[in-house]
Parts: structure tokens; C-alpha cells; sequence
């Protein structure tokens, strides 16, 4: 092959742009750039493509452990509070009412993970080539969702153990994951900026996971507690959510006005979480 | 792109960055640090107040970039040349949009493909090809597009082989090979490329440096940094030359690069009285060293092949004395390898009878050396003493030229040599042992 050869015209981009690119120091609070994001979508793709690859590199059990650690979490809490502490389970089995609520939880506690190292993880990147920086806790999100898909698979086995047939609210399903998603990345986003400049966050990060799964009713029914304080637990959008996902998948009672709470503060997070990110973006590559 | 000559593709107004020195230069700060610089801060800022220090402010910021404007039009290619921490790099970066201006505005007219690093977005852990997308995709390249020019890529790169293997069982040639493949198979219509050409192995970095000048040819526009003034001179019609932030000058690359060397000497290479690593006795002190050519016109870039002078200035410790048995040695050489040596004594004989001041003067009738870069050394003999002896006094560039009178020397320094040595071929269409038999 002849490198020397200069390229043909039709190799060349088809016209110039007739609208510059202006660099300027303007970093006001409203410029959301949903359009840029939609033109780098396939970098998007390529990283959450990179990071189901890498993750699991290396390891036996591939992406199994996906699936292994919400198991294992579920059989020990089964153990704990169904057996020992004989928690209340809204009438269904007790494995089967935490597996349903770990999957989503999985999902949120993984994303949020990875989603605040994910700036600086790419230091690398942010400092040597521009692109949306958004972009990175997205792949993150996206990766995580097959790792929840994979996960799922053993709602559906157990499920089928327990003989509970799957009611119409299953519809409602992608909405409540919708729900968790943007909870992790609003959530996600404030610990990926915070990140960048203070490296705390990467300590504070297990205690708030962990924190954080004991606030919300994965291992114990929301309906332990009276209203209004049920309804305003919704306060933690993924008290809604975990909610939300038994009541679509085991039938158990409507979670009622904790949906809607949850879901407005999904939102305050995740606006909060994009304003905030936007106004670092521009001085992540200078003090990362 | 011919149609777009002239047109606008960067139009950069009043540009300047501001870098914090302090709490975030130096990395990442913790909570605890912000919040006892928060604590402290109102009470420095009174310490500094009663001291007068008014503009305390002002001395933790430093402008990387200040002022600076030009243009360039589409299908031109310009150099940004300076020293270590001019503000080249920072100039790409505010372009490529890795980092924002902190005043001032840039423009750009066009598709930009930016190149400040070889090997973005490599991951360890993936493969060849998987890189090749990813990397690819991060320079802003569609699927489509790399899908496209994969099998030119993999040509290029020379690592067909391993693209299935992951890229960390590489050895660091192939790593480089691969990467720089996908860069240089963007086709952005603005590129910005930093100084990324010295990778990878002598071969491949002059593989680099004829891609860069297709993409010239092939009328993109081209912003250029680099500290090769060979690759400069070579690629871009004309430079920019940046000095503490701002720009200097803006000219035909040879004057650019002339008052880059310029620069270089006030600074690194000034009044040779300065230099604390001088030796000798002094009787005897070299005042000045430069290159002319036969009319006498001091050579900032001296052509490879030129008939050249090498002038050394000189005055005598004692203005009323007249000196004796006087030796000048001027080495030629390239950071610590010494090409050639220039020994007053040894192609001629000592000097006698010198006058207090005068200049000796050395002529070349081609000057051997390829273009690029030297260093001079020189040491002075007085009465068979050491008078004056400076080590890398004076910085030697070799501008293009044409040693040969063929115009068909290149200026790989790196394959070729630094030496050029005049000389002829002939052919003998027998061979020896032909010759042998016919006299039988």
C-alpha cells in the first residue's frame, strides 16, 4: 500500500462547517448540550462496550458475578432477618421479596460506584482530548443496566420456584428502572465532580453505599412504617423504587404517593447533579 | 478545499489562560484543605493587607496564555514554536477544548481533530482492534468512518498480526505504531497536533512525518507544535513563535524559527561573561561566537552545504599586551556526541603576534552537516596554557540546504546521519574477477 498518496478529494469531509465552534470563557448554567451528547452517542456506546469488557477480564466467573453477588447478599439476609429475625415480607417469600428489591439496588449501588470514579479514572483522557466529560458517567449507567439484566434472569427463576405469575403492573417495569437510573446518574454525577476535586469522596463512597442500602427497604418492607412517614420516605428515590419493583413484579400492595416523592426527588438530584457537573466541567482538565 | 483557500478556519481574539499556582497546581486538594484555606484566607489576606501587599491575588495566578490573537485561513499550515513553558501546549489545549479560555475567544471554521497525545483512550486490557474503535471513537471518528479505513489503519501500523491480542502484551513499538495509526487517520479539516512525532522508532517516526506533510498537502488546516526546527521548517510555510504567554512573532517559518534561536541564546546561551562554568586563566576571553556568510552577514540558521565562517571575537586581559603561541578549538557536537573537531593549531599552525582584540575566523566551504540542531564547544590556548574554555556555548542550526548540489538530499538526521562527507560514485560495469581473467 502507497502511503505517500495524497487523498482524494472525496476522501475529505464533504464541506466545511458554516457555523464556527467559538471557545469562549462563558460558562453559564444553562448551556445543557443534549445535541453534542446525541453526536458522540456512539463513544458512548463504545465505553459502556469497554467497561462490560474490562470489567469482568480476567475473572472466572465472568459476567456471572453479576448475578452472584445480589444471590449471595439475598441467601445471607434470607438467613438473618426472614429466618432469625422473622421480618415481615409483604406476603410473599421472603428470598423472592429481596431478591426483587436487590436487583434494583444492585444496579444503583454499582452505577453510583463506578459513575464517581469514572472522571477520574479518565484523568488520563479528560486532560488530553475533549469530549462531553457527561458522557463517561452515561457509559456507566449503560454498563450497569446489563449487569442488572443479567442479574434479572434470577428474578424470573425465582419466580418461577415460587410459582407467582407476573401481573399486568410488569408493565410499569421500565418506568421504575427508568426511576433508578436517573437516581444513580443524578447521584453520579454530584460524586463524579466532587470527585475531581476532592478526592474524599473516594473514601466516603463505601459508607455512603452502605448507608444508603440501609435506608432504603430492601431487607425489610416500607410498610413497617406509619404515614406520612412512609410516604415521605419517598425522600430516598429508591425507597420508591424497590417499592415499586415488588409491587410490578410480585403483586404486592400499591406503593402509592412514595412513587411520586421519589420520582420528584430523582429529579432534584439528577438537575442538581447536571447543573453542578456543568459548572466543573469546564476546569476538570485544570485541576484533575 | 482549493475553492476554500483563503477563507477564515481560526480566528483566536484576545486569548489568555489563567492557571491557580498553589491549592490546585498541585493536584487534587482534600475538603479539610478547602476548608482551612477558607478559614485562613480572611486572615492572610489581613496579614498581607497590613504588610501592603495589596495584590495578594495577582501573585498566586499566572497567565499561561495572555493576549493573543491571529488568524489563520483554511489549507494553511503554521508552527508554534517557543521554549519549555511558553504556552504552546496550553494554546492547543484552549483549541482542542480540553480546557477553557479564562478570557478572550477562539473560533474555529470546521471540523477539529486534535492530537495532543499518542494512544488516547487505549485500554490496557482490550484488544487491538477493540482500541482501534474506541480510540478512534474518541478522537471523534464515526464507526462508519473506522469501519472504512480499518484495513489502511492496520496497514499502516504493521501490527496485523496481534490486532486480535490485547494491547497490553504489546511491546511499546507496537503499542505506539497502532495508536499514532488511528490518529493519523483522521480526517478532521482542522487538525492540531502536539509534539507527538517523536514516537516510535526512527523508521516509523519518518512514516509520521510524511503523513503529516500529505495531510498539509491535502489542504486541511494545520496547527503544528513541535521542538524539531527541522520538522517545522519542512512542514509550515510559516510559524508563530510564543515567549512567556504571548506571541512574539509571526512570520515565514526560517525567520520564526531565527528569532526562536535568538531567544534561546539571550537567555541559555547569553554573554558568555556570565557563564559560571567558564575556564582558564583569562589572559585571553572569547567575547563573541557566531556564523557569517562570505559577505560578512551574521547567520542566525546556516544552510546545510553553505560556505560558512565561524567567527570567534576575542580581547586580551591586558589591552597593552600583545599575546603568543595562541590556539583555538571549536568542537562540533550533538548533546554529548562530538562530530567534529575545528583545531587552529593542528590544520594550521599557533597564532603569534595577536593584538589585544580581533576575531579568528574559521571557514568552511561546505558545511557537513545535516539540518537540525548542534552545540558548540570551545576552548582557547594561550602560551600552551588554557585561557578560555566554554562548554555548549553557542547553539548550532542548520537551516535546508543543498550539500550535494543535487537537491536531493533529505533532512532525516536520524537515518541518514548528522555528517555529510563530499564525495562521488562511479559505476565499473566489470566486476574484479572479470578483470582478473582478461589480463590471463
Amino acid at each position: 500500500m502507497d502511503m505517500s498518496e495524497v487523498p482524494t478529494p472525496a476522501q475529505l469531509p464533504p464541506e466545511p462547517a458554516r457555523i464556527p465552534l467559538t471557545i469562549t470563557s462563558d460558562r453559564s448554567w444553562s448551556r445543557l448540550r443534549f445535541r453534542e451528547i446525541w453526536e458522540y452517542r456512539e463513544l458512548l456506546g463504545f465505553l459502556a462496550l469497554r467497561d462490560i469488557k474490562v470489567r469482568y477480564k480476567q475473572t472466572v466467573f465472568g459476567i456471572a458475578w453479576a448475578l452472584i453477588q445480589p444471590l449471595f447478599t439475598m441467601l445471607v439476609f434470607s438467613l438473618f432477618f426472614g429466618r432469625l429475625a422473622k421480618m415481615p415480607s409483604d406476603g410473599v417469600p421472603y428470598p423472592i421479596f429481596c431478591y426483587a428489591a436487590l436487583v434494583p439496588w444492585s444496579f444503583f449501588a454499582g452505577a453510583v460506584s463506578h459513575a464517581a470514579d469514572s472522571m477520574v479514572a479518565s484523568a488520563n483522557l479528560i486532560s488530553k482530548v475533549y469530549f462531553p466529560r457527561i458522557i463517561m458517567p452515561l457509559a456507566v449507567m449503560l454498563s450497569g443496566l446489563v449487569d442488572f439484566l443479567v442479574a434479572f434472569t434470577l428474578v424470573i427463576g425465582l419466580m418461577a420456584y415460587y410459582h407467582l405469575v407476573p401481573t399486568l403492573q410488569i408493565i410499569w417495569l421500565p418506568a421504575l428502572l427508568l426511576l433508578a437510573v436517573v437516581t444513580a446518574l443524578g447521584v453520579g454525577l454530584w460524586l463524579s465532580a466532587l470527585n475531581v476535586q476532592f478526592r474524599d469522596v473516594r473514601y466516603t463512597l463505601p459508607f455512603l453505599v452502605q448507608f444508603w442500602l440501609f435506608v432504603t427497604p430492601v431487607a425489610y418492607p416500607s410498610s413497617l412504617l406509619p404515614e406520612p412517614w412512609r410516604t415521605l420516605y419517598g425522600i430516598n428515590p429508591m425507597a420508591g423504587v424497590v417499592e415499586g419493583f415488588r409491587w410490578a413484579l410480585l403483586g404486592t400492595a400499591a406503593p402509592g404517593p412514595i412513587i411520586a416523592v421519589s420520582a420528584l426527588f430523582a429529579l432534584i438530584f439528577l438537575i442538581t447533579g447536571l447543573l453542578y457537573f456543568q459548572r466543573m466541567e469546564s476546569i476538570f482538565a485544570d485541576i484533575i | 478545499m482549493v475553492a476554500t483557500m483563503g477563507s477564515l478556519a481560526i480566528r483566536v481574539e484576545n486569548l489568555g489562560k489563567q492557571y491557580r499556582l498553589g491549592g490546585f497546581s498541585t493536584g487534587y486538594s482534600t475538603i479539610r484543605e478547602t476548608l482551612t484555606d477558607a478559614f485562613l484566607s480572611p486572615f492572610r489576606r489581613l496579614q498581607a493587607l497590613a504588610r501592603g501587599q495589596g495584590a495578594i491575588e495577582a501573585a498566586e495566578n499566572f497567565w499561561a496564555l495572555r493576549n493573543v490573537s491571529f488568524t489563520v485561513a483554511h489549507g494553511e499550515v503554521v508552527g508554534i514554536i517557543g521554549r519549555n513553558g511558553a504556552g504552546k501546549t496550553t494554546l492547543l489545549k484552549v483549541l482542542s477544548r480540553v480546557t477553557t479560555p479564562t478570557e478572550g475567544r477562539a473560533q474555529l471554521f470546521g471540523r477539529v481533530g486534535s492530537l495532543l497525545e499518542v494512544g488516547v483512550g487505549f485500554h490496557q486490557e482490550l484488544t487491538g482492534r477493540e482500541n482501534v474503535y474506541l480510540s478512534g471513537a474518541i478522537m471523534g471518528m464515526k464507526k462508519k468512518e473506522i469501519d472504512r479505513k480499518f484495513d489502511e489503519i492496520l496497514a499502516f501500523s504493521g501490527v496485523e498480526d496481534f490486532i486480535d491480542t490485547p494491547v497490553k502484551r504489546y511491546s511499546s513499538g507496537m503499542y505506539t505504531r497502532l495508536a499514532f495509526s488511528v490518529a493519523a487517520h483522521m480526517e478532521p479539516e482542522i487538525l492540531i497536533v502536539d509534539e507527538v512525532l517523536a514516537v516510535g522508532d526512527m523508521a516509523f517516526q519518518e512514516k509520521c512525518l510524511g503523513k503529516m506533510s500529505d495531510v498539509a498537502k491535502a489542504g486541511r488546516t494545520v496547527l503544528f507544535v513541535s521542538h524539531n526546527m527541522s520538522a517545522i521548517s519542512q512542514l509550515c510555510p510559516t510559524s508563530i513563535l510564543l515567549e512567556d504567554g504571548r506571541i512574539n512573532f509571526r512570520g515565514p517559518s526560517p525567520e520564526t524559527i531565527g528569532r526562536y534561536i535568538n531567544l534561546m541564546q539571550l537567555t541559555k546561551f547569553s554573554q558568555f561573561d556570565r557563564r559560571q562554568d567558564r575556564r582558564g586563566n583569562g589572559v585571553l576571553r572569547i567575547k563573541r561566537l557566531y556564523l557569517e556568510d562570505e559577505s560578512g552577514r551574521e547567520l542566525e540558521v546556516a544552510p546545510c552545504g553553505a560556505k560558512v565562517r565561524l567567527v570567534l571575537e576575542y580581547a586580551g586581559a591586558d589591552p597593552g599586551k600583545t599575546l603568543a603561541d595562541v590556539a583555538v578549538h571549536v568542537l562540533v557536537a550533538n548533546g554529548a556526541t562530538r562530530l567534529f573537531s575545528l583545531l587552529s593549531n593542528i590544520s594550521g599552525d599557533l597564532f603569534q603576534n595577536l593584538p589585544p582584540s580581533g576575531r579568528f575566523i574559521c571557514s568552511l566551504d561546505r558545511l557537513p552537516l545535516m539540518p537540525g540542531n548542534y552545540d558548540l564547544h570551545f576552548l582557547c590556548y594561550a602560551g600552551r596554557q588554557l585561557a578560555d574554555k566554554i562548554f555548549f556555548a553557542w547553539p548550532l542550526v542548520v537551516g535546508d540546504g543543498d550539500f550535494f548540489g543535487t537537491q536531493r538530499l533529505s533532512n532525516n538526521r536520524d537515518i541518514h546521519g548528522s555528517l555529510l562527507v563530499p564525495h562521488t560514485w562511479t559505476l565499473d560495469p566489470r566486476r574484479r574477477g572479470q578483470e582478473d581473467k582478461e589480463e590471463d
